[in-house]
């Protein structure tokens, strides 16, 4: 005779006894999932035998052959795939980084003015918000791109005797390639000067945290935006014109075809740029209204009775709290602008997916190895930007004792 | 292991999945249109005319394909792909043969696996830019931005011809020929580069084709040919022997209006072996006999097609040049039909 339990134990009850029954469905879907997963694998792998193809990465050691227009490292068509494939890489973080920022400052003034008791304000703002989240991102991109080719002069229109476009202040040209800003050269001496002036940026935490000491200690009030200010430029000021001006500025000038000189901001990434940042940042308004939402009138009305200022009781009171509510759903809207900077190749831009997932791939015909490692480098930065973002949600989040 | 590789067989033979050395000629008898892909829009190679029907020189060879395994020319179904895509395009079944200003190179050929079943164009790559610009050589492009296509053998060739010329340049990868024409007219980029035939095509559409100039410099070999997959060879066949029939057709005289007379009798025997009323050829490819007589009546041979599409009488009036029959001094050599 067995034990009783496993005596009475039927196989009906796999579905029947509420015990059994989890762990009869878990088996069940891990069974289909491995079934699954076995199928489409070996189907891949059978496929690729009988097409003649085998899976190797050799080709990212040699030479891509073909020239990449923004590089932000060294990079010639002798270099190999590899360094191609890090150029996109590094020009896909630049797009996501720059477009991620003016998202969130667009979209947190936004959020705000949406709640605004200005009729004219909100309203134009919920038109913003409405006008830019509903239409797809890929059609504002090229919206933008087309915009700016089309509009802005081509460096040709700024030759000859009378040109027919010129650049602001002899300094800035706006050209439907990109625009070009003169680019800072750094002259012996500049190094002291760059050292001043994050001395000065740190030296502006400190007179931050002495004035709120102060506050709360003594309850003086310091003004802190114009010593701010003039912590920050004034020291670095005074070098910069001692040591006789050893940082200088590297004005574009038109030579031959285009402009060469200063620093060159791409079309391609400007409209990149700007299509991401006004389409997450509509999102990102949308959180933030939200997250001012969330908290309580009770606050605003407590924190005025307080007889604290209007925009004191937002930065002060409000929006801390909203934090709370806008940063985990801030981090989808990061990963989206991220993800969505693949679409880059549409204006030419040369971020990972144009390098190793446009050119490269083509070029070698490696498709299935260009695509995981594309799928690998997509992961690998969303799953970083969600950590860092998680460790900062962690800083912001109510603290329970 | 064995268990994973049972169940994908299983699952594989239940689904009836893979690729299995399908024969492509069932594959399209059995569906009664052929797959061609074609580019997304070259008016003189292949796009859609006033009434939506595909037209131009590379069209004419997936009709004539057509018209030989499907008795009919109009049996295609053309599927517009972008430099990039057009790879994928072929090695997953997407298209049955491909045939839209592609280059015959060593790595397509051999490392991704297709097969060029000839020469329909001998092209090379060139510089267009706006007469105002007074550019007279390719070798005053120093400094210059370029349009180019992305995935396309020009973008290799670019880069060499600036590196050996010690030139640097700013290159612009554009997906199509379209949004490329539009880049170039808004002045976004100072030069386009492409095949020096696709040039002369897109300049033919400009509202003033006079303001632009070809610069003289052909830096590169362009052998444009129609192609297939490796692994069907007898359907490589098909479409190889399809386009010998157009070349030989014009070398012998074969035209879409003598056609049918020369069908009912002939004293050339090549003629009548091309024509199938001599000798079994149709049959030795597993087609009719009258093959390559319906081939030439649908479209006309090489050089009526030429001379419709691409030729001295339309807008884009392309010189024959290396594409003139070799008895003519150009390179068209069709094998003998025997
Ligand atoms: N022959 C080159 C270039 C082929 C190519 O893309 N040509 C252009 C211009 S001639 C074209 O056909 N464009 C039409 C399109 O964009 O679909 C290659 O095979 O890589």
């Amino acid at each position: 005779m067995s034990a009783p339990s496993q005596a009475s134990f039927k196989i009906s009850m796999l579905l029947n006894d509420t015990r059994y029954r989890g762990y009869t469905f878990q088996f069940t879907s891990l069974l289909l999932l491995f079934v699954t997963f076995s199928y489409l694998g070996s189907n891949l792998i059978r496929n690729l035998e009988e097409a003649g193809l085998n899976i190797s990465y050799a080709f990212l050691g040699e030479p891509a052959g073909y020239d990449i227009n923004q590089r932000l490292i060294d990079y010639t068509s002798q270099s190999t795939h590899m360094r191609a494939t890090i150029v996109g890489v590094l020009n896909t973080l630049l797009v996501a980084f720059l477009a991620c920022l003016s998202a969130t400052i667009l979209g947190v003034v936004v959020g705000v003015l949406r709640l605004s008791k200005n009729w004219l304000i909100s309203k134009l703002m919920a038109v913003y918000v409405e006008a830019f989240r509903n239409v797809p991102v890929l059609i504002w991109i090229i919206i933008v791109f087309t915009i700016m080719t089309a509009v802005l002069p081509s460096p040709r229109a700024f030759r000859g005797e009378d040109p027919s476009a010129s650049m602001i202040f002899d300094a800035i040209a706006f050209t439907n390639r990109g625009v070009y800003i003169p680019a800072p050269v750094f002259g012996a001496g500049s190094l002291i000067i760059i050292f001043i002036f994050l001395t000065s940026i740190l030296a502006i935490f400190w007179y931050r945290r002495y004035a709120t000491k102060l506050l709360y200690g003594t309850g003086k009030l310091l003004p802190v935006f114009w010593p701010s200010m003039a912590i920050l430029f004034v020291p670095s000021f005074v070098v910069f014109f001692a040591l006789g001006q050893p940082i200088s500025l590297d004005y574009p000038s038109l030579t031959g075809f285009n402009f060469s000189g200063g620093w060159t901001v791409r079309g391609s990434l400007i409209a990149l740029w700007f299509a991401l940042a006004i389409y997450t940042g509509a999102f990102i308004a949308e959180n933030v209204r939200a997250g001012i939402l969330a908290i309580s009138v009770g606050q605003t009305e407590a924190a005025a009775s307080l007889g604290l200022r209007p925009n004191r009781v937002m930065n002060l009171v409000i929006l801390p709290q909203a934090l709370r509510v806008i940063i985990p759903p801030l981090i989808s809207q990061f990963l989206n602008i991220t993800k969505n900077s693949s679409l880059a190749i549409a204006v030419g831009y040369m971020d990972i997916t144009g390098t190793l997932g446009g050119i490269t791939l083509n070029q070698t015909g490696r498709a299935i190895e260009a695509i995981l490692l594309l799928m690998l480098f997509y992961l690998l930065i969303s799953l970083s930007i969600s950590a860092i973002m998680n460790v900062y949600n962690k800083t912001v989040s109510l603290k329970e004792r | 292991m064995k268990l994973l590789n049972f169940l994908g067989v299983a699952a594989a033979v239940v689904l009836g999945a893979g690729t299995v050395a399908a024969a492509t000629l069932d594959d399209v008898q059995a569906r009664g249109k052929l797959n061609c892909g074609v580019n997304t829009g070259l008016v003189g190679f292949a796009a859609p005319d006033a009434n939506g029907e595909w037209d131009g020189f590379d069209v004419a060879v997936c009709r004539a394909v057509a018209a030989a395994v499907l008795n009919d020319p109009s049996a295609v179904e053309f599927i517009s792909l972008t430099g990039k895509t057009r790879f994928p395009a072929l090695s997953s079944g997407e298209v049955d043969m491909l045939s839209r200003n592609t280059t015959w190179t060593f790595s397509r050929d051999v490392d991704l696996k297709f097969e060029f079943v000839g020469v329909n164009y001998y092209d090379g790559q060139g510089f267009m830019v706006p007469r105002s610009l007074n550019v007279s050589s390719a070798t005053e492009l120093d400094g210059a931005t370029v349009c180019i296509q992305t995935g396309t053998t020009t973008e290799l060739n670019l880069a060499d011809f600036f590196r050996s010329n010690n030139m640097s340049y700013d290159p612009v990868p554009i997906e199509t020929n379209a949004e490329a024409r539009q880049q170039y007219i808004a002045g976004s980029c100072d030069v386009y580069t492409t095949d020096a035939s696709g040039l002369a095509a897109t300049r033919a559409n400009f509202e003033n084709p006079s303001d632009h100039v070809l610069l003289p410099e052909i830096v590169s070999k362009e052998p444009l040919g129609p192609l297939v997959r490796h692994g069907d060879h007898e359907w490589g066949d098909i479409v190889r022997w399809t386009l010998n029939a157009l070349i030989a057709a014009e070398e012998l005289g074969i035209t879409s209006a003598n056609v049918n007379e020369l069908a009912g009798g002939t004293n050339s025997p090549e003629v009548s072996r091309i024509l199938g009323t001599e000798g079994n050829l149709g049959e030795m490819l597993g087609l009719d006999a009258e093959w390559a007589k319906r081939v030439i009546a649908a479209v006309g041979n090489y050089g009526e097609i030429f001379a419709k599409h691409l030729g001295e009488s339309t807008p884009i009036g392309l010189e024959r040049g290396l594409n003139a029959q070799w008895t003519e001094g150009g390179l068209l050599y069709s094998p003998p039909f025997r």
